[in-house]
């Protein structure tokens, strides 16, 4: 590989590490009465923001008590995103094309697999109700939008990426474009041998 | 047929003169409809969603209290109860803040509250405290501009009927609290004398109030005992006449009956300036004397949510007799009410209430006279200075009974006058009036937003009427008290807006809402209360007997209280409901009523622990409930109490059951 895409490599793989102190995700909510709105900040291994508010609102349509302790995936996240940002260094290290390729695909896994994470908690958050809530409205479920608005009863749900998720979907645009420049050069590279 | 015709024709005719009459214009006197341009309404118009410009601190007079509104809508924001009792709120009958309203008279429920006045940085209003006097049982009150809440409370010895007060140094160094009664000081001896010995054992006193900057906690700093005259209003020196301090005095007739007359005698009365940077330096130096006062000092522990108080035993005295340069007395024409210094502290307005014209000194000519002794006499050993020498000018034929005097930053003053009932703009400098417009009637107080300041924002300014008449819809005999909003951006001041004001509204001020917003408390942290029956979740909750009294440790959330279900309390108990609002969100506080309480409700703060004090007087079970609309289920925030005779083997417990152990 050329220099230049080695160092963009790493430098892909010391931004990952950002993703350790910055929200990834963030979910705003807007009603009438909450003119200053209401906001939940998902970091790697935390939640921040108006947990308790949310949760003082959904007790009474008998939605779970969000708590950090409730995700493993708080735990294993901050790891994941370690050996991602490890295995990055390792490829820009050795130089191999195999290892791009690679890496791209696994950081693609990872995103789909976070995506996915977060709508099953979101399905089992706004699903799983409790029977005595003193709300209850027949086949209404409160699921959060995964990703852009939703409206859940009074409330409208916005679910956007924050900035760690921006630098996530960077990381992932560099090596695209890092990997398609590599595969350019490599056919250039082969045309010229076929023509001499 | 033909006369009757005539007759008809004639009735006809004249009913069509009358009616004419009646609706054209000069054949009756005026109303203010006329007076009002016709765009007033855009300019006082705040639409929903948006805010007023200004906070408007308006005292309540007789209902002890202080009415919030916003300029330039003259809406009602807030009545913060102060040195009155609130059973909406609770002031004064939780046991958290009984303490405030306590006095050496024991426990005092109300009080009369005059002057407003926003504590100061560099003589311009900073936004943090709002001050206000209680005249008749003489103190001060520092109420907090992040809660909104009566946050401390002094009470001044000596003193009988505080009405001068509460003024503040550029730097709120100090508040003053100026006497309006002389009275016989000292020992029961000294104390217990007939009236009629007004001239030799009566005492007038002002004192300097020291609010603690950081806890605004309040001492008095020291206290100047003066010859036995009624102390009106006072002003702060400020820029020119910094270190000074003037005080309007009458009765310097010394008059201790049918004042009415015999206070109204002297041609001229005083105006009493004070050299209060020497006053403190003396007060350091030792040279005062530690005089027998008790009094009280409260204040509101915001970890705590209540209410403490210091006993004071006794005052640091100066007396003027042995310090000359103290005190100097500047002659003023007639009973000088307000008495008031314009931005640049160059000049000070007296206002004679019975006088016909209104005279302006000059601080630079008052020192100058210092210097020189030019001094006309002396007043029971205070120097009085020459009138002329002292005088920058007087306007003539302002109008009638002058009572107060606010300023813009143009250089021009703005005077009501109670008696001709109008306010008229004049020129400090040249003492022309300019402009002068109907009051609806009499105004007693004016307001300019900032305009007893340095930096005066000008734009309104405002009447404090006394008598309103007509204004409003009728209400019977008693009426509202209302204010009249002007603008004052043009070279005319044009009326734009009537709006009703509670109790009795005398003195005001305004500051800019930005000054006042970002200091809003939404709520109390949780974490940082620490009342010493906090329950800070509802496994904290709980119930204790200790001899004939109960305490019980309860906690709100929406919706529901913790415990709810409380049994084993007996008859000749006393019950305390220490009730701590867990929530941590804004505007959610709740509230605590329960059958046959004595004293009132309780409103409590997010974050806040309040407690009421229940005497059960029947057997059998009492409900309690939230009396603040807190949620979809309010109406299910409840519980019970069982009271049993005395002596019964009910043990005492208090519990919630969950819907779970019921199935
Ligand atoms: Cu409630």
């Amino acid at each position: 590989m050329r220099p230049i895409s080695r160092v963009m490599i790493a430098l892909a793989a010391l931004a990952l590490l950002v993703l350790l102190t910055v929200p990834i995700w963030r979910i705003d909510l807007a009603a009438p009465q909450y003119p200053e709105g209401l906001y939940l900040q998902i970091y790697a291994d935390r939640f921040e923001g108006d947990v308790d508010k949310i949760n003082g609102l959904n007790h009474y349509i008998g939605m779970a008590h969000i708590k950090n302790e409730m995700f493993k995936e708080f735990i294993y996240l901050p790891r994941i995103i370690m050996v991602l940002a490890a295995l990055g260094l390792v490829a820009a290290a050795w130089g191999r094309r195999i290892l791009l390729f690679l890496g791209l695909v696994t950081l693609s896994l990872f995103g789909l697999w976070a995506l996915w994470r977060m709508w099953d908690w979101g399905y089992e958050y706004g699903h799983n109700l409790d029977p005595r809530a003193a709300i209850k409205i027949e086949d209404q479920a409160y699921q959060p939008p995964l990703i852009g608005h939703k409206q859940l009863l009074n409330f409208d749900a916005w679910s956007t990426p924050d900035t760690g998720g921006w630098i996530l979907f960077g990381v992932m645009a560099l090596l695209a474009g890092v990997y398609f420049m590599e595969i350019r050069d490599m056919r250039r590279r082969s045309r010229a041998v076929r023509e001499t | 047929m033909n006369k009757s015709f005539k007759i008809t024709g004639i009735v006809i005719g004249f009913s069509a003169m009358a009616f004419l009459m009646m609706n054209s214009p000069g054949c009756r006197p005026g109303t203010t409809r006329t007076a009002v341009t016709g765009d007033a309404a855009s300019r006082v118009y705040v639409a929903p969603g948006t805010h007023d410009e200004f906070y408007n601190f308006v005292s309540g007079g007789f209902s002890g209290q202080l009415a919030i509104y916003g300029l330039p809508s003259g809406r009602l924001l807030r009545e913060v109860p102060v040195f009155s009792v609130d059973p909406e709120s609770g002031y004064g009958f939780s046991e958290e803040t009984k303490p405030m309203l306590t006095t050496s008279h024991g426990f005092i429920p109300w009080d009369d509250s005059h002057h407003p006045e926003l504590s100061m940085t560099n003589a311009v209003p900073d936004g943090r405290w709002c001050f206000i006097n209680g005249n008749n049982t003489p103190r001060i009150a520092l109420i907090d501009l992040g809660t909104f809440r009566t946050h401390s409370m002094i009470e001044i010895p000596h003193s009988a009927g505080n009405h001068s007060s509460p003024f503040a140094t550029p730097n709120t160094e100090y508040v003053v609290a100026g006497t309006r009664f002389s009275v016989p000081v000292g020992s029961e001896a000294e104390r217990d004398v007939p009236i009629n010995t007004y001239k030799e054992n009566f005492k007038g006193s002002v004192s300097f109030i020291k609010p603690e900057p950081e806890t605004g906690k309040m001492s008095i700093a020291f206290q100047i005992l003066t010859p036995p005259v009624n102390f009106d209003l006072a002003r702060t020196g400020k820029g020119a006449s910094d270190g000074w301090f003037f005080f309007s005095c009458y009765n310097t007739e010394k008059a201790y009956s049918l004042l009415e007359v015999n206070a109204s005698q002297r041609d001229k009365d005083f105006i009493m300036a004070v050299n209060w940077k020497l006053a403190e330096q003396l007060a350091k130096e030792g040279k005062g004397k530690r005089a027998p006062g008790k009094h009280y000092s409260n204040w509101l522990n915001e970890h705590t949510h209540t209410v403490e108080s210091t006993i004071y035993e006794d005052v640091l005295q100066l007396d003027y007799r042995e310090h000359p340069g103290l005190l100097y007395f500047m002659p003023c024409p007639k009973s000088p009410h307000g008495c008031d210094v314009n931005p640049t502290g160059e000049y000070i307005v007296g206002s004679g209430k019975l006088a016909a014209l209104l005279p302006v000194f000059s601080f630079k000519k008052i020192q100058e006279a210092i210097a020189s002794k030019d001094f006309e006499g002396d007043f029971v050993g205070i120097p009085v200075l020459k009138y002329e020498s002292v005088l920058h000018g007087e306007v003539k034929k302002p109008g009638l009974g002058p009572l107060h005097t606010e300023f813009d930053a143009n250089g021009n003053a703005y005077t009501s006058f109670f008696v001709s009932s109008e306010i008229v703009k004049w020129n400090v400098e040249k003492l022309e009036v300019l402009d002068r417009v109907p009051t609806y009637y009499s105004i007693g107080h004016l307001m300019v937003p900032g305009g007893n300041s340095a930096k005066p924002w000008g734009k309104y300014v405002v009447a404090y009427n006394k008598i309103t008449k007509d204004r409003y819809l009728p209400t019977g005999p008693e009426l509202t008290q209302s204010a009249q909003l002007y603008s004052i951006d043009g070279d005319k001041m044009e009326l734009l807006l009537d709006f009703p004001t509670t109790g009795e509204p005398h003195y005001a001020q305004a500051a800019p809402a930005d000054l006042i917003k970002p200091r809003e408390v939404k709520f109390f942290r949780i974490e940082d209360n620490h009342h010493p029956w906090v329950a800070k979740g509802e496994k904290e909750s709980g119930i204790e007997r200790r001899g004939r009294n109960v305490h019980i440790k309860m906690t709100t959330i929406r919706s529901h209280f913790t415990p709810d279900n409380v049994e084993g309390v007996q008859l000749g108990d006393t019950v305390y409901f220490h009730v701590t609002n867990l929530e941590q969100d804004w505007d959610v506080p709740h509230g605590f009523a329960i059958k046959g309480a004595a004293n009132a409700e309780l409103l409590i703060m997010p974050g806040e622990t309040a407690t009421l004090k229940w005497v059960p007087t029947k057997v059998g079970v009492v409900p309690f409930y939230c009396t603040d609309f807190c949620s979809a289920l309010h109406q299910e925030m409840q519980g019970y109490l069982r009271v049993s005779p005395r002596g019964s083997s009910v043990p005492l417990k208090a519990y919630t059951v969950s819907v779970d152990a019921e199935l």
